[in-house]
Formats: structure tokens, C-alpha cells, sequence
């Protein structure tokens, strides 16, 4: 075994090959899903609880999914965070899950560092969901899938992961996965919404998406959220559109089989144009989606075998 | 009460640093010189390569009473206190409620004296609850026995209102104390922006608004002759404006407190929230520019900070979590790291402990000198302890030190003569 941890926090102090491993069993279940054969004694008698603080539906649905098809009783919990006390729910809830003997804890919270909160109260492997603005890390995975699949390799690729770095987990786990693999990575987005110091991860930073974009292999959108405008970081969606919105004329820049990604859900006309979006042959979008459950059935199996397991 | 002689001790603060006896009659210090002989009936302390200094002046602590006492009461605050060699300690106002009436300055002081181990000299708010709107009575809290004015942990933030605090303080003759932070600024913000905040997907603080605040405010007193004090210094940049400030000969002084020189960021690991503290801990070169402040003397005094949490305020996600830390057992003995490191004299650091916090408190004590107070503290140097949540004198443990080893140990601390701590 290579992957040596009990839980996946983040893809932050991964090495290669415990990323590698993960990928490379990832794409035997794409293969196994293709062909509509399941894996249902994999996971049987093992409980998979979903403990969802914020909502989702499609990396809720995509470990659901990833869970059932490896036969584990999945269980759904959405716990709403405005209830008073987030902190008290959080904990009371980890000492619940505890006492029902749970093997597996996937959790999405909106607070960075949750999930490792729980990790430290609970008996179960944690597989982190998305915390706050930390990391995403089995978004990472699936994308550097998707790219992996497509382009043949996942590494010396250039990169451009475009607006709004901020705020965005999954920009944090795709730059740790992918300057861990040995790609060259680039930020692209105006200075109000790329954290301080972020150059300091080992990616290069851009302001205008003529620069950025140049000579990129893939060109990685993130969703800007609407209460981002209210809140002065960007004054309008027009403006966001005109100069970091990614339209055919902005792809051009980019190397001409450079292909599209973006963690979804898409705000059409703000970060992307549908004709983008839509591209048949150089947008990934709907593949991403696909290689989620197959990331997410392979990070279940690693997991729950735990062996080789380095747990502190 | 017997009298109580010291043989053999190196004898500490000042200005004085000898070998020598100490003795302590009727609670205050009678005589001290190389060799007392053997008073009748005197207690004798004797322990080989200790130090004897003045009780420790703590000049910022948070207590959890009022309003708070399931994280702390006065009397678990003096039992850590005592367990830390300090014997004067000044509080915070923004309790609950808030110290803004001459009757609460009152019974803080009486609350103090009723530990029997502690004075407690309360600062009184420099706006009314605290809440930054209108200035306090601040005449009649300073007869009442307050010490100086802030509105403890906010950052008094208007600039008007500073001005006018500054100025009106100036008739008494009285100092504002200030949490240098801009607070639109620091509005929800965990960590200090930068790599460490951006790796955890905390929200930032730029280190920039601790000099932003203190550029204003030495403007202000410039403008208005008052004189202020900046709390828990963190960063390169105001040391420097503070630097500046104090050439040109304004009333600007300054403290520090332990986590500001003896911990960087790093420290937060993997979101460990006894280590979230305000102002946030800040990159190494700022850790570096503080122990040089202790050394020059552009910081007046070291002050623990203390802030008492309860476990479940603690047990948060980090970006929620109120920031606190607990710093009274923890004073003396992360200091001296600065003394087995060379960055400080002994006498240097008892000095930022002792004499020069008393002298900006207004306060009696914090010198060795016949006559005064026998407040004493009596420490080894070199004795290895390790500190541990859980295990720490007093209620509160969320002690941003855990699990570090420290040279150096109180072993005894006495109030007006009596011991009221021994280890």
C-alpha cells in the first residue's frame, strides 16, 4: 500500500505515490463503472455516513454514489449551520456518529478545518468534502483524473487556474496536487480575490488572462459567487465578465488544444460563456463529474482497507 | 507573621544585582547585604543558585470575573498568578459588566485585596460598556483607584473618539492603553494574511494593521500632548514607528507579551485554536524584531496578556473560535528563554517584569529596596519544567505554550511578607 494515512484531510503533504496510487485505482473504476459491473462485497457491512453542514448535491450524490456501488450502507445527514452554536453541534454530532460505530466520515462544512476538528473525536477514516476555504481534496483528485485521461500524463503541464483563488478550496487542493506532481502552475484573477502570499505555494501570478493564459494546456475555472461583488471585491458581474470571464476569445490565448475545466456548479455569463462551457470536443466539464465517483469509490477502498496505515 | 530571611540568593531588580541575604520584617523588606547573619526567630529560605526578585507587575490581564467566572474567577486568577511569581497584576475592563463605574474600580481593588496574594490594579474603560461610542467618566474612575483607560481587547477604532480620549485623559495625568489593530481591517479575520493563513484557508489579518493603527495614534498624541501605551506589540513596523515616536520625545510606550517573541505562525499547526490569540501570531522576522525591541529598550515592559477560555469556547472551528490564551504561570518562565538564549540580561528581563511596568502602572513595588513591600518572587533558573494543558495552576488551560519544555521555575512567592505560593 502507499497511501499511508487514516483519513484524506487535504491533498497538502501527500507525497507522489500516495497520489499516484489513488489515481491509478481511480481509473480501474472507471473502467469497472463503464461496463456497468459493480463492486458490492467490497464494502459490505461498512457504514458510510455523508455528514453535509452545507449544502451540496452533487459531491453529496457523487459519494452516495461511490459508496453504494462498493456495497456500504450510506447514510445522508444534512446538519444546518444556522443553528446557534456551530461549534457545539459539530462536536455533539462526532461524539453521535461515534457511538453508531461509522467506518467512514465523509464531511463538507463551511468552516477551513472542520473536518480535521472531527478527525481528532471520531473513530472513522474522515474524508474531507470541502471545508471552508482550505481544501477540496477529492476535487483535486478527479481533476487531475480528467487531465490525466485526456493528456496522457499529469505532469510538466501548464496550468491556469483563473478567478477567484480567495475563496476557492478547490484552487487550493489543485495547486498542492498539482506542483506535487511537477506541474507548472499559474493563478489568474484580479488582486482582490488571490490570497496573500499564495505566489509562496509555488505558483506563478497573473492579472489579465492574455498573460495568464499563454502557452496553458488547461485552463481551470473557479465559480465566483454573486455576494462577492456585494461585498467590494469585484464592483460588478459585468466587469468580471470583460476582463477574467472565459469566452472563445480569451481561450484563444491559450496552447490551441488547450482544454476546459471548472469544479461546477457554473455561473453561465460570469466566469465562463456556454459556448465555452459547452465546447464538445475541449470542455471536460461533464467528464469531471463522471471521474468524481470513480475518485470517490477509489479513496473509500484505500481507506477502509487501512492497512499499511500510519495513523498517529 | 515571622520574619522570613533569605540566605544566600542572588538578589535581582532595581538596579541592584548581588549575591547576598534578604530580610523581610512586618511584611515589608527590612535590609539586604552580603551577609545578614542569623536573626532570631526569622524563617530561613535558602536554595542553592536561586534568584530572589520583586514580585512579577503583570500590566495586562483579562480575568474572567465579572461576568465569566466559569472560565475563571479572581481567586483560580491568583492562584495562577501567585504560581507565577506575580504579586501585582492589572485588569482589563471589558468585562461583563464592563469596568466603567467608579463602584466597579472599587470592588475589583477589593476583590484583589481579599486573595490575600494579589493587588489588583483595574484599568478603567475608556468608553462607556466598552462599545467605542462615548468616553467614560474617567475623573471619577481614577479616584475610585483605576490605573489608566482602554477598552481592553477592541481597538478603540474612531479616530475622533481617540483624539478626544487622548486629550481629555491628558488633564488627569492619565495614559490610554490601546489594542493596535485596525479593526476594519481585522473584521473577521483568523491568522495573519499571508502563506500560513492562505495554506489553511484562514481569513487574514495583514500585519499592517497593528502600524497602521499605531502611526495614527502617535499622530494623535502628537496632536493632543496626551500619552499612549500600545498592548501586545507584534510586528517590526510599529516597533518602528514606536522607535521614531520615542525620539522625538512623545509620551508613546509599549508591552509585549510572551507569544510575541517566543512563537511565529507556524505554531497554529493544524488548527490549534489555544494558539489563536489577538493580535494573530505573526511570521518569524516579526518574532525576531520583538526580542530586538526587549533588548533595546523600545518596549517598556513584557505583560502576560492572559485570557481565560472555557474548553468548549475552544473546541471551535478555528476562523470562529474566539481568540484568548492563558499567561500567568507562563510569564516568568518563557522569558527566561531569552535569557539562556542571550538576547537578554537577567536584569534586563527582570526589569521588563518588575520595575518598569510598576513605574507605568504608577504602581508601589516592583524593586528591591528597603521599606518597600516585600512582594518577592524566588526562582531557578535553570530548573526544567514542562508546561501542559490540564495540569496549569488556576481554572483556565488553554495555555498556547502546551507541551513546552522551560528552564526556569518559580519556587516560591511571597505577598507583603507572606508565602503564598510554594512549589
Amino acid at each position: 500500500m502507499f497511501y499511508r494515512q487514516k483519513h484524506l484531510l487535504a491533498i497538502e503533504g501527500l507525497t507522489p505515490p500516495e497520489i499516484g496510487h489513488l489515481l491509478e485505482l481511480a481509473d480501474s473504476y472507471v473502467l469497472l463503472n463503464r461496463s456497468g459491473k459493480t463492486q458490492r462485497d467490497l464494502l459490505r457491512g461498512r457504514t458510510l455516513i455523508n455528514l453535509f453542514f452545507e449544502d451540496s448535491t452533487r459531491t453529496r450524490t457523487s459519494f452516495e454514489l461511490a459508496g453504494k456501488r462498493l456495497g456500504a450502507d450510506v447514510i445522508n445527514m444534512s446538519v444546518s449551520t444556522s443553528s446557534v452554536n456551530k461549534g457545539e453541534t459539530l462536536l455533539d454530532t462526532a461524539a453521535t456518529l461515534n457511538a453508531m460505530q461509522c467506518d467512514l466520515l465523509v464531511v463538507r462544512h463551511d468552516q477551513s478545518g472542520a473536518p480535521n476538528l472531527l478527525a481528532r473525536k471520531v473513530d472513522a477514516s474522515v474524508i474531507n468534502a470541502g471545508d471552508g476555504t482550505h481544501e477540496h481534496p477529492t476535487q483535486a483528485l478527479l481533476d487531475a483524473l480528467t487531465i490525466k485521461r485526456r493528456k496522457g500524463r499529469i505532469e510538466g503541464l501548464t496550468v491556469a487556474i483563473c478567478g477567484d483563488v480567495l475563496h476557492s478550496r478547490v484552487a487550493r487542493s489543485n495547486i498542492h496536487l498539482l506542483t506535487t506532481l511537477g506541474n507548472r502552475v499559474r493563478v489568474v484573477g484580479p488582486p482582490t480575490l488571490l490570497p496573500a502570499g499564495i505566489a509562496d505555494l509555488g505558483v506563478s501570478v497573473f492579472h489579465d488572462m492574455k498573460s495568464g493564459l499563454e502557452g496553458a494546456d488547461i485552463v481551470m475555472m473557479l465559480r465566483l459567487q454573486k455576494e462577492r461583488m456585494t461585498r467590494g471585491l469585484v464592483p460588478s458581474a459585468r466587469e468580471y465578465f470583460r476582463f477574467w470571464g472565459l469566452d472563445a476569445a480569451k481561450l484563444a490565448y491559450a496552447n490551441d488544444d488547450a482544454l476546459i475545466m471548472h469544479p461546477g456548479p457554473m455561473n453561465r455569463g460570469v466566469e465562463i460563456d456556454s459556448a465555452v462551457a459547452d465546447h464538445p470536443t475541449r470542455s471536460l466539464i461533464k467528464e469531471q463529474v463522471e471521474m468524481g465517483v470513480a475518485v470517490r469509490m477509489a479513496v473509500l477502498d484505500t481507506l477502509s482497507r487501512g492497512d499499511g496505515r500510519n495513523d498517529v | 507573621m515571622s520574619d522570613v530571611l533569605f540566605r544566600n540568593v542572588r538578589l535581582i531588580g532595581g538596579g541592584i544585582d548581588q549575591h547576598g541575604d534578604l530580610l523581610v520584617k512586618d511584611g515589608t523588606i527590612a535590609d539586604f547585604g552580603a551577609s545578614l547573619g542569623r536573626p532570631d526567630g526569622a524563617t530561613i529560605v535558602e536554595e542553592d543558585g536561586a534568584v530572589l526578585c520583586p514580585g512579577l507587575v503583570d500590566m495586562r490581564a483579562a480575568l474572567g470575573e465579572p461576568g465569566f467566572e466559569y472560565r475563571e474567577t479572581i481567586a483560580s486568577a491568583a492562584e495562577a498568578a501567585a504560581a507565577g511569581g506575580i504579586t501585582t497584576l492589572a485588569c482589563l475592563p471589558d468585562t461583563m459588566p464592563a469596568i466603567d463605574d467608579p463602584s466597579l474600580v472599587h470592588m475589583m481593588r477589593t476583590k484583589g485585596e481579599a486573595t490575600g496574594s494579589l493587588t489588583i490594579l483595574p484599568y478603567g474603560a475608556a468608553t462607556k460598556g466598552c462599545r467605542g461610542e462615548e468616553l467614560a467618566e474617567f475623573g471619577l474612575l481614577l479616584e475610585a483607584g483605576a490605573i489608566a483607560f482602554t477598552d481592553g481587547a477592541q481597538a478603540i477604532g474612531s479616530s475622533r473618539l481617540m483624539r478626544m480620549a487622548l486629550s481629555y485623559a491628558r488633564g488627569f495625568g492619565a495614559r490610554i492603553v490601546q489594542h493596535p489593530e485596525d479593526p476594519s481591517l481585522a473584521a473577521g479575520g483568523a491568522a495573519t494574511e499571508g502563506e500560513w493563513a492562505t495554506r489553511l484557508g484562514l481569513p487574514g489579518i495583514p500585519a499592517a494593521a497593528e502600524a497602521i493603527l499605531v502611526a495614527r495614534d502617535i499622530r494623535l498624541a502628537q496632536l493632543t500632548g496626551g500619552a499612549v501605551h500600545f498592548a501586545h506589540i507584534s510586528t517590526a513596523e510599529a516597533l518602528g514607528l514606536i522607535a521614531q515616536a520615542k525620539d522625538a520625545g512623545l509620551h508613546v510606550t509599549c508591552d509585549t507579551a510572551p507569544p510575541y517573541f517566543d512563537l511565529n505562525e507556524t505554531a497554529i499547526g493544524e488548527f490549534r485554536t489555544y494558539q489563536k490569540l489577538s493580535p494573530p501570531l505573526r511570521k518569524d522576522e516579526d518574532r525576531r524584531a520583538v526580542v530586538a525591541g526587549l533588548a533595546d529598550g523600545t518596549i517598556d515592559a513584557i505583560a502576560s496578556d492572559h485570557r481565560p477560555r472555557d474548553t468548549d469556547d475552544t473546541r471551535l472551528p478555528y476562523a470562529v473560535c474566539p481568540p484568548s490564551g492563558v499567561g500567568l504561570a507562563t510569564l516568568l518562565g518563557v522569558t527566561l528563554a531569552q535569557v539562556h538564549n542571550g538576547a537578554l540580561t537577567l536584569a534586563q528581563a527582570i526589569d521588563l517584569l518588575t520595575l518598569r511596568p510598576a513605574r507605568l502602572l504608577g504602581a508601589v513595588g516592583g524593586t528591591l529596596a528597603k521599606g518597600a513591600p516585600a512582594d518577592l518572587c524566588l526562582f531557578h533558573p535553570d530548573r526544567i519544567w514542562r508546561v501542559e494543558s490540564g495540569k496549569l495552576p488556576g481554572k483556565a488551560q488553554n495555555t498556547p505554550f502546551d507541551g513546552r519544555p522551560i528552564e526556569g521555575r518559580v519556587l516560591g512567592t511571597w505577598k507583603a511578607g507572606k508565602r503564598v505560593f510554594a512549589a
